[in-house]
């Protein structure tokens, strides 16, 4: 019953994890570009700290949403031209184990890091101390909504090649929400609020995501893979 | 065998062929009642209404934003709820109210968004105010646009029918949280804004006419509604022989 | 009426300009809802009638090999 269940969860998630350490490239990009759009905002804007630090949480919130988008376009595309999502589609488990499993390790691999990146980003923008531990976790939760939510546009956009702009078309209206009070919570605790309501919202944001949008992304799958 | 007569009479209503030739009846009347009242709501707002004290004749613009803000919110959710008529019971018909939904739908909230930029100028003295229901009627428009981009994505009508629906209902599930979210965004970086559209505090005078107009958009929409459903009915079923019946009929009166 | 002349409407003390280029790009926008699914049927009934007259055309004349080679 239990494997039934649970079944494929583990199995899958450690399936990423090895086929991205064998492509270690491909993981590293959206952190990269995370850095590099970093170092883009003083170089436009202005160097000044008092500047940047005004800036900070809504372009630290930007760019992660980027990243993520820039990543999670080729979540199913692998396993779609090789015919492992049609193996996954006709085993007798739930599919959303799979699901859950491959959308784990996509937050491992790039919310995860650029969370970890991401007191660096805070030097660099003259953020001070004191947002630091509210902008962490905003990030782990938020960034983890962020795949959950990619994934569904992922599932939906698969058969087509040119899928990522229009990925990114249907998933932006959904990503508001989550930027909203992710940056919030930094903002909040710059200007010394109380910063854990808006990171609650998030926390709840990622309870509702996980219980709905394996649903949406098993639909849009079986859809995909008959077309 | 157990036939129930209640679910044949629930999926005759599925039929295309039943709701073309049911709303042939419906539109001279329709028609009739949405001009009507559009009509008379405008003229008795635009000309007959008392002016505001604070915005002078500008806020008359309120009588065209309102409504199609309504109606666009309200649209969104008829679109989603066709799609899922159609995902759970495989409703054809359902599906192509739901693709005119969207169309309709979108045209609407970019109504509602540029009457309202049009009537921020005199009032704030910019066009575009980050103010949260704007705000929010933008982000509505960026969820009717993503249904849009999938109604025709696939190959076939099955596939990006199926998509858009999956799609309209997760962002049902989003606009209240858009609506809140933009909310809190707002108070947070602005203590208070002016509320365009607070409907109760209105005098009655000023109040009717919106009532008219929002009945008569009401209305209107339906009538919309049902006349691209019904173009769509003939393109997807051209090869059925009751449209060539009618075809052939048509042809017959000419 | 709460203006005194056509002309006060128009201008309606200088807001006449925002008001009605609200009113006039908002009706003409809900009149091509109406008009563009009304183009869209006649369209989709033209080119039935196009193929049914194919269809007719290539039985009759199917018809007429037949007649012709079975007298």
């Amino acid at each position: 019953m239990s494997n039934f269940l649970s079944g494929g969860f583990t199995a899958y998630l450690f399936r990423e994890l090895l086929l991205a350490y064998r492509r270690r490239g491909d993981v590293v990009k959206p952190l990269v570009f995370f850095l590099m759009v970093s170092t883009l905002v003083p170089l436009a804007i202005a160097p000044e700290p008092q500047r940047l630090a005004a800036l900070a949480p809504g372009m630290i919130w930007i760019m992660a949403l980027l990243a993520t988008l820039l990543s999670i376009e080729s979540l199913f595309s692998d396993d779609f031209q090789d015919g492992s999502l049609q193996q996954m589609l006709i085993a007798p488990n739930l599919l959303a184990m799979p699901v859950l499993g491959k959308v784990t390790a996509h937050w491992l691999m790039i919310g995860l890091p650029l969370t970890l990146i991401s007191p660096l980003i805070g030097i660099w923008f003259s953020l001070p101390a004191v947002a630091v531990l509210p902008m962490i976790l905003s990030l782990a939760l938020g960034t983890a909504v962020l795949s959950l939510i990619g994934a569904v546009g992922a599932a939906l956009t698969l058969p087509l090649r040119q899928g990522g702009v229009l990925l990114a078309l249907l998933v932006m209206p959904l990503y508001m929400p989550v930027l909203i009070f992710g940056s919030a919570t930094i903002q909040s605790a710059v200007d010394g609020l109380a910063w854990l309501s808006p990171l609650a919202v998030l926390a709840a944001f990622l309870a509702i995501a996980v219980a709905l949008c394996p649903l949406a992304i098993v639909a849009a799958l079986r859809l995909s893979q008959n077309n | 065998m157990r036939l129930n007569m209640q679910w044949t009479w629930f999926h005759r209503l599925g039929s295309p062929r039943w709701f073309y030739q049911k709303t042939q009846r419906w539109l001279p009347w329709l028609s009739a009642v949405s001009a009507i009242l559009l009509l008379t709501g405008l003229i008795w707002g635009l000309a007959f209404a008392p002016q505001d004290a604070k915005q002078g004749h500008s806020f008359r613009i309120i009588y065209l934003h309102v409504p199609a803000s309504f109606l666009a919110l309200a649209g969104y959710y008829l679109m989603a709820i066709a799609g899922a008529i159609g995902l759970i019971w495989r409703i054809k018909l359902s599906f192509m109210l739901m693709k005119s939904a969207a169309s309709i739908g979108a045209v609407l909230t970019f109504v509602a968004l540029f009457t309202g930029a049009v009537w921020g100028k005199p009032t704030w003295g910019t066009y575009w105010v980050w103010d949260a229901r704007i705000t929010s009627m933008l982000i509505l428009l960026f969820l009717y646009f993503g249904v849009l981009a999938l109604r025709y994505t696939f190959s076939s009508h099955e596939a990006s029918d199926k998509a858009s629906a999956i799609l309209s209902l997760v962002g049902t599930v989003n606009v209240p949280i858009i609506y809140k979210s933009v909310d809190w965004w707002q108070t947070l970086h602005q203590p208070a804004t002016i509320k365009l559209t607070s409907a109760p505090s209105m005098h009655p005078d000023m109040f009717a006419p919106l009532v008219v107009m929002i009945l008569g958009f009401y209305c209107f929409y339906a009538l919309a509604l049902i006349l691209s459903t019904r173009a769509e009915i003939l393109q997807r079923e051209g090869k059925s022989s009751w449209v060539r019946q009618l075809v052939a009929n048509k042809r017959g009166e000419v | 009426m709460q203006f005194d002349s056509l002309q006060q409407l128009m201008v309606m003390d200088g807001h006449g300009v925002y008001v009605w280029s609200a009113v006039t790009v908002s009706v003409s926008v809900l009149i091509g809802l109406i008009v563009k699914p009304l183009r869209q049927h006649r369209a989709a009934i033209k080119t039935i009638a196009r193929e049914l007259d194919l269809e007719n055309t290539s039985r009759l004349t199917a018809t007429e090999v037949s007649d012709a080679s079975n007298p």
